[in-house]
C-alpha cells in the first residue's frame, strides 16, 4: 500500500521530536561524564575546551584495595546475577502464567489478586524481613541469595504480563494439539512459548532491568567487595558530603550499555512475533 | 536436572567462610579519605603479617540500612566507621561496645571526644577526623576575607551581578543555617537534652538574617543545592561559599582560593557557630578483644591521622598533627582547627532527628517570602511538637489475637459447609495446575508473603528509643483522623492522598497515551531506522533513574535551569518551578512521564505483533477509516496485554519513591509529597517512627486493593458486554 508523503513526514518528524526529547536528557548526562568541572549546569554552560575520558577511564580502570580489576569483576557478578533473575524469573512466571491463562481451579483469582497485592507494599519496608528470611536460609553473602530475592520481587509482574499475552493467544490452537494427543507440558512449551516470544521478550528486559539498576538490596546482603555488582560502584560516588558528578554519570552510562544492547538484541523478538511462530 | 543443582550450589557456597580470625573493618569513605585508610590497614598488616584484615567500602545511601541489618543479625563488621550523630541511634539499637575504659585518649583534642562520651564514664568510639562549615572565598574577587557579616554582606554587594553572586550556600538546609541561629544566640537543646523550643527571638533574628541576603541584599542565590554551589564557585560566579572540607577536593584546578573562619555575627557581636561532626571508630556490639583493639589503635594512631590530613586533607582529632611543620603551613586545616572551637556538637539524642525537616522548611518558606521569619519559626515549633509527641500507651495483644482466631476458625468452618468433597475433587482435578504453580507458591509465599505480613503486623507496634510496644490500632487511627493537621493542610493525610490520586492518574494516562502513540508510529515497516527509534526511545528506562531525577532537578532550577533560560529566551518570566503547587507537581510529572513512557511502549510493541493482518484487511475491505480501524481493531487486540501493564503501572507509579523524592522533594511544604515519601519519612528521617510508617503503607496497601477490586468489577463488565 502506497503511504502518502505527507503522513510519511509527518511520522519521521513526530518520531525525531520525540527521539531529542529522550535524548536530551541522556545528553545532559554524557555531558557531566567528559566535563572535567563535572556539575549539574555543565549542561546549559558546556565548557567544551574542557572535555576529557577520564570519568569514564576512571569507573572502567577500578580496582579494589590489592589492585585486582574491580570493574570486570563486577560487570560479570552484575550479568550473572541479572541473567540468573531473568531465567529463573522468566522460568516461574511462564509456568504460573499458563496455569493461569490455561486452567480453571479453586483459588485462581485468589492467586491472581494475591500477587498484584504484594506490589502494592511500599518497598522500603520489607528490606529488614527480607534480610531476616534470606538469613534463615544461610543465603547472606552469597549470589543465589540474591537471584532469589530478585526474581520472587519481579515475578508478580512476570505472571501478570505473561498471562494477559497467553490470554490473547486463542485457545483452539492447543485444544487442537491435547487432542492429537499432546501432553499439557508439550503445548506450553511447542506452542505457546514459542508464540509468547513478544511478551517473554518484554519481561525478560523488565526482569534483567529490575536487577541491573538496583543497590540498596544488594549492598544489604553482599558484604565481599569481590562479589559486588555495578550499581554498587556507582553508588559510590556519592557520599556523606557531595558527590562526584562526572564519576557518577559516567558510571550511569556505561552500566546502561548492556541494556540498551539486551534490548537491540531483544527487540527482533519484539517484533518477530506470530510471523516466526508455528501459526503459519 | 544434576548439572542444575551442581550450578545451585555453586552459585550458593559463600565466598569462602569468614576466618574466624579476620578482622573486618567496613567504611563508606571514598576518594582521599579512603585511600589514607587502607593506607593505615597496609601499615598494620606489614606489622601483623599473620592476622588477616578485610576493607569493605560500602555505598554511604545503604550504609546505616546495612549496619543496623547485618550487625544483630551477626554478619556486621568489627569496626566502622561513622559520625556521631548517629550515636544515640546506634546506642539505642545496642549495635556498638564502649572502648576500653583504660584507652588513652588524652591525644585527641578535647571538643572531638565530648560528643562521644557516655553517660556514666568512657567513650563510644575513637575521633577520627571533625568536619563543620568555614568560609570559603576566591582570592581573585575577595582579596581579604570579611570578618563580620556587614562586612560579608558589603562585599557580596560588590559582586554581584547578572547571575553571578558574591555569596552562596544552600540556605534551606539548616546545617547550612545553623551558623547564624547559633550565632544570633538561638539553641537547639536545652540544658536537660531536650529539644529546646526553636521559635526564640533569637531564631527569629537569625531568619530575618536569611530574608536579608537572599529577599532584600538578594546576593544569595535562591534555589541552591551543594552540585550547583559547586559550579557557581568553580565559575567564578560565586565569590564566597559556607562549605565543609568536603569541598577542597571539589573545587576546580587553577581556580584561587583560601579559607577563612566564618565572621561574627555583627548584630550580636558572637561568631557564628557552625554545627560539628565527629567521624569515629566504633567497635560492633560483642566483637571487642585484642585484635580489634590493635587495629584501632593502628588505625587511630598519630600516624595514620597524618596520613589523613596529608591524603585526604581531613582535620583530623589528634593533637599531635596540628604540631608538625607542613600541617602548620596548611591554613585549610589550621583554619578547621581553629573553627572547631567555635562550633557546635551536633546533637545525638535520637529526638533531635526529627527537628531537622521543620526547621528546613521553615527556611524554605523564609528565603521565598511566604511566611516571616517569626511565623516560621513558630510554624517549626509547632511540627516539631507534633512530630515528638509521646508514643501511644501500650495496649493488650490479647483481644487482637482473639480476633485473629476467630477469623481463622471462620475460615475454616465456611471451608467445611461449602461441601468438601466437591472442593476436594476440584482441587484433584486441578492438580495439574497446581504442579504449574508450585514453584512459584513457593518462592512467592516465603519471600514476598512473609515480609510483607511481617511488614503489616510492624504497623501495630511503637518504636521509642531502645523499647517496641504493642499499640494496637492507634497508628491507624491516628492516621486516619487527620487529628494533627486539619484536612486541607498539605501535611494531612487526606491531603497526600488527594494528590497521590491525581499523580497517579495524570501519569498512567500520559505514560499510556505517549507509550502508545509512539509503539504505532513504530509499528510500520516502511519507517525507516526504526530499531534505532526504539533504541532511543528506551533509553529513559534504561539509564539509572537517580541521576536522569537529578538532570531534570537541574533543568528546573529557578536561577540556572536550562527550562527557565529557554523561557527567558522566548520572552517569558522565569518559574520558580519548587515555589507553589502546581509548578513543582508539573516537574514531577514531566520528569516521570520522561521515565515511564518506554515501559508502555514496549509493551504495547510486543502486543501490536499478536494482531493478525488480516483482521486490518478484513477491515479495509468493510472500508474502516484509519480511526476506526484503531478503535474497532487495534485496541481491542491489545487491551488484554495493556491492561495488567496499566494495573501495575498504576500501582508502581502510586508508590514512585525517587522522583518526588529527589525533583520536588516534597516542596513546598510537604504538598507534592505522595503517600510513599511520607511514609519513607515517618520511618528514616523522623526518629525511626517504623510502626507509624508501617501502618502508613498498610493504608497504602488497603486504598489500592480497593482500586484493584474496582478495576476488576470495572473488567468484569466489559468481559460480560
Amino acid at each position: 500500500m502506497r503511504v502518502p508523503l505527507w503522513h510519511k513526514l509527518l511520522v519521521y518528524g513526530v518520531l525525531i521530536a520525540a527521539s531529542a526529547v529522550a535524548l536530551f536528557p541522556v545528553y545532559a548526562v554524557v555531558l557531566m561524564a567528559v566535563s572535567r568541572g563535572a556539575g549539574f549546569s555543565a549542561v546549559i554552560d558546556p565548557d567544551w575546551s574542557a572535555l576529557t575520558l577520564d570519568h569514564l577511564r576512571r569507573f572502567v580502570s577500578t580496582t579494589d584495595a590489592e589492585g585486582r580489576w574491580l570493574f570486570g569483576r563486577q560487570l560479570f557478578n552484575s550479568l550473572v546475577i541479572s541473567t540468573g533473575t531473568t531465567v529463573l524469573g522468566i522460568g516461574l512466571a511462564t509456568t504460573a502464567a499458563y496455569a493461569f491463562s490455561r486452567f480453571r481451579f479453586p483459588g485462581q483469582r485468589a492467586g491472581l489478586a494475591g500477587f498484584l497485592v504484594t506490589q502494592m507494599f511500599p518497598g522500603t519496608m520489607m528490606i529488614v524481613p527480607l534480610y531476616l528470611i534470606i538469613n534463615a536460609l544461610g543465603l547472606v553473602d552469597t549470589v543465589l541469595g540474591l537471584v532469589v530475592v530478585y526474581s520472587t520481587t519481579s515475578l508478580p509482574f512476570c505472571v501478570w504480563m505473561l498471562k494477559g499475552y497467553f490470554d490473547t493467544i486463542p485457545t483452539d490452537l492447543d485444544e487442537a494439539a491435547i487432542i492429537d494427543g499432546a501432553s499439557h507440558l508439550r503445548v506450553f512449551y511447542q506452542i505457546l512459548l514459542p508464540l509468547a516470544r513478544p511478551a517473554i521478550a518484554v519481561t525478560a528486559l523488565f526482569s534483567f532491568l529490575g536487577a541491573w539498576n538496583e543497590f540498596i538490596l544488594a549492598a544489604t546482603f553482599l558484604s565481599r567487595e569481590e562479589k559486588f555488582t555495578l550499581p554498587m560502584t556507582l553508588y559510590r560516588h556519592v557520599g556523606a558530603y557531595g558527590a562526584d558528578w562526572g564519576a557518577f554519570a559516567a558510571g550511569s552510562l556505561i552500566v546502561s550499555i548492556p541494556v540498551c544492547l539486551l534490548f537491540f538484541v531483544l527487540q527482533k523478538h519484539l517484533v518477530g512475533g506470530l510471523s516466526a511462530g508455528a501459526v503459519k | 536436572m544434576a548439572r542444575w543443582l551442581l550450578i545451585a550450589t555453586l552459585l550458593a557456597l559463600p565466598a569462602g567462610a569468614r576466618a574466624a580470625d579476620e578482622l573486618v573493618l567496613w567504611h563508606a569513605y571514598r576518594a582521599g579519605e579512603e585511600a589514607a585508610v587502607v593506607r593505615a590497614v597496609d601499615a598494620f598488616r606489614a606489622d601483623h603479617p599473620d592476622q588477616p584484615v578485610r576493607v569493605l567500602a560500602v555505598p554511604y545511601g545503604a550504609f546505616a540500612q546495612k549496619l543496623k541489618t547485618a550487625i544483630p543479625a551477626g554478619h556486621g563488621p568489627d569496626l566502622f566507621i561513622a559520625a556521631h550523630d548517629q550515636l544515640g541511634d546506634m546506642v539505642a539499637r545496642e549495635l556498638i561496645d564502649p572502648i576500653p575504659i583504660d584507652t588513652a585518649v588524652d591525644r585527641f583534642l578535647p571538643e572531638t571526644l565530648a560528643p562521644l562520651g557516655r553517660a556514666d564514664f568512657g567513650l563510644w568510639g575513637w575521633p577520627l577526623a571533625f568536619k563543620s562549615l568555614v568560609l570559603f572565598y576566591r582570592t581573585d574577587l575577595v582579596p581579604a576575607p570579611p570578618a563580620t557579616t556587614d562586612e560579608l554582606i558589603a562585599t557580596a554587594r560588590r559582586l554581584g551581578g547578572e547571575r553571578r553572586y558574591g555569596f552562596a550556600y544552600p540556605f534551606a538546609e539548616f546545617y547550612f543555617h545553623a551558623p547564624w541561629y547559633f550565632g544570633f544566640g538561638a539553641e537547639l537543646l536545652a540544658p536537660d537534652g531536650a529539644t529546646d523550643r526553636v521559635d526564640s527571638p533569637a531564631a527569629a533574628a537569625s531568619g530575618a538574617f536569611l530574608r536579608r541576603l537572599v529577599l532584600e541584599e538578594r546576593i544569595l542565590p535562591s534555589d541552591a543545592n551543594g552540585a550547583l554551589v559547586t559550579e557557581l564557585f568553580n565559575r567564578g560566579r560565586a565569590a564566597m561559599v559556607l562549605n565543609g572540607p568536603w569541598f577542597v577536593s571539589e573545587i576546580a584546578a587553577g581556580v584561587p582560593w583560601a579559607v577563612a573562619p566564618l565572621p561574627v555575627v555583627s548584630d550580636t557581636g558572637r561568631p557564628a557557630r557552625p554545627l560539628s561532626t565527629v567521624e569515629a571508630l566504633f567497635v560492633a556490639r560483642g566483637r571487642t578483644r585484642p585484635a580489634v583493639l590493635a587495629l584501632a589503635a593502628a588505625l587511630t594512631s598519630d600516624e595514620a591521622a597524618r596520613w589523613r590530613a596529608e591524603l585526604a586533607g581531613q582535620p583530623v582529632a589528634n593533637a599531635a598533627v596540628y604540631e608538625r611543620e607542613e600541617i602548620r603551613a596548611s591554613r585549610t586545616l589550621m583554619t578547621f582547627r581553629a573553627q572547631l572551637a567555635d562550633s557546635v556538637p551536633m546533637p545525638t539524642a535520637p529526638l533531635t532527628a526529627m527537628v531537622w525537616e521543620p526547621l528546613n522548611e521553615a527556611l524554605r518558606q523564609i528565603g521565598r517570602g511566604a511566611l516571616g521569619p517569626q511565623a516560621a519559626f513558630a510554624e517549626a515549633h509547632n511540627r516539631i511538637e507534633i512530630l515528638s509527641r509521646p508514643l501511644p500507651e501500650a495496649r493488650s495483644p490479647a483481644p487482637y489475637v482473639l480476633v485473629l482466631l476467630l477469623l481463622f476458625a471462620g475460615g475454616l468452618g465456611w471451608a467445611v459447609v461449602r461441601r468438601p468433597p466437591a472442593v476436594l475433587r476440584r482441587l484433584v482435578e486441578a492438580r495439574l495446575a497446581y504442579a504449574f504453580l508450585l514453584p512459584t507458591a513457593l518462592g512467592m509465599t516465603l519471600l514476598v508473603g512473609i515480609p510483607f505480613l511481617m511488614g503489616i503486623g510492624i504497623g501495630f507496634f511503637a518504636f521509642g528509643p531502645g523499647e517496641l510496644r504493642f499499640v494496637g490500632l492507634a497508628n491507624f487511627t491516628k492516621i486516619l483522623a487527620a487529628a494533627d493537621y486539619g484536612v486541607t493542610h498539605p501535611l494531612s493525610f487526606y491531603f497526600t492522598l488527594a494528590v497521590t490520586m491525581l499523580w497517579t492518574v495524570a501519569n498512567v494516562a500520559l505514560h499510556v497515551a505517549f507509550g502508545f502513540g509512539l509503539a504505532l508510529l513504530l509499528q510500520p515497516t516502511w519507517v525507516r531506522g526504526r530499531g534505532l527509534f526504539r533504541v532511543i526511545l528506551i533509553l529513559p528506562w534504561a539509564i539509572p533513574n537517580y541521576i536522569t531525577a537529578l538532570v531534570f532537578k537541574g533543568l528546573f532550577n529557578a536561577q540556572l535551569g536550562a527550562i527557565n533560560a529557554l523561557l527567558g529566551k522566548l520572552g517569558l518570566e522565569p518559574v520558580g518551578w519548587f515555589d507553589s503547587f502546581w509548578p513543582a507537581f508539573t516537574a514531577n510529572l514531566t520528569t516521570n512521564v520522561w521515565l515511564g513512557f518506554p515501559f508502555m511502549m514496549v509493551t504495547v510493541l510486543g502486543a501490536l505483533q499478536a494482531i493478525p493482518e488480516d483482521l486490518y484487511d478484513a477491515a479495509r475491505v468493510d472500508g474502516a477509516s484509519g480511526v476506526q480501524r484503531f478503535f474497532k481493531v487495534t485496541l481491542p487486540q491489545v487491551a488484554p496485554a495493556l491492561l495488567p501493564a496499566v494495573i501495575l503501572g498504576t500501582i508502581w507509579t502510586f508508590n514512585m519513591f525517587n522522583i518526588v523524592f529527589l525533583v520536588s522533594e516534597g516542596q513546598p511544604e510537604g504538598s507534592t509529597d505522595i503517600l510513599v515519601t511520607e511514609a519513607y519519612r515517618w520511618a528514616f528521617m523522623r526518629n525511626g517512627q517504623y510502626g507509624y510508617a508501617a501502618a502508613y503503607s498498610v493504608v497504602i496497601f488497603v486504598i489500592l486493593v480497593l482500586y484493584t477490586l474496582f478495576t476488576r468489577r470495572l473488567l468484569a463488565g466489559r468481559s460480560r458486554a
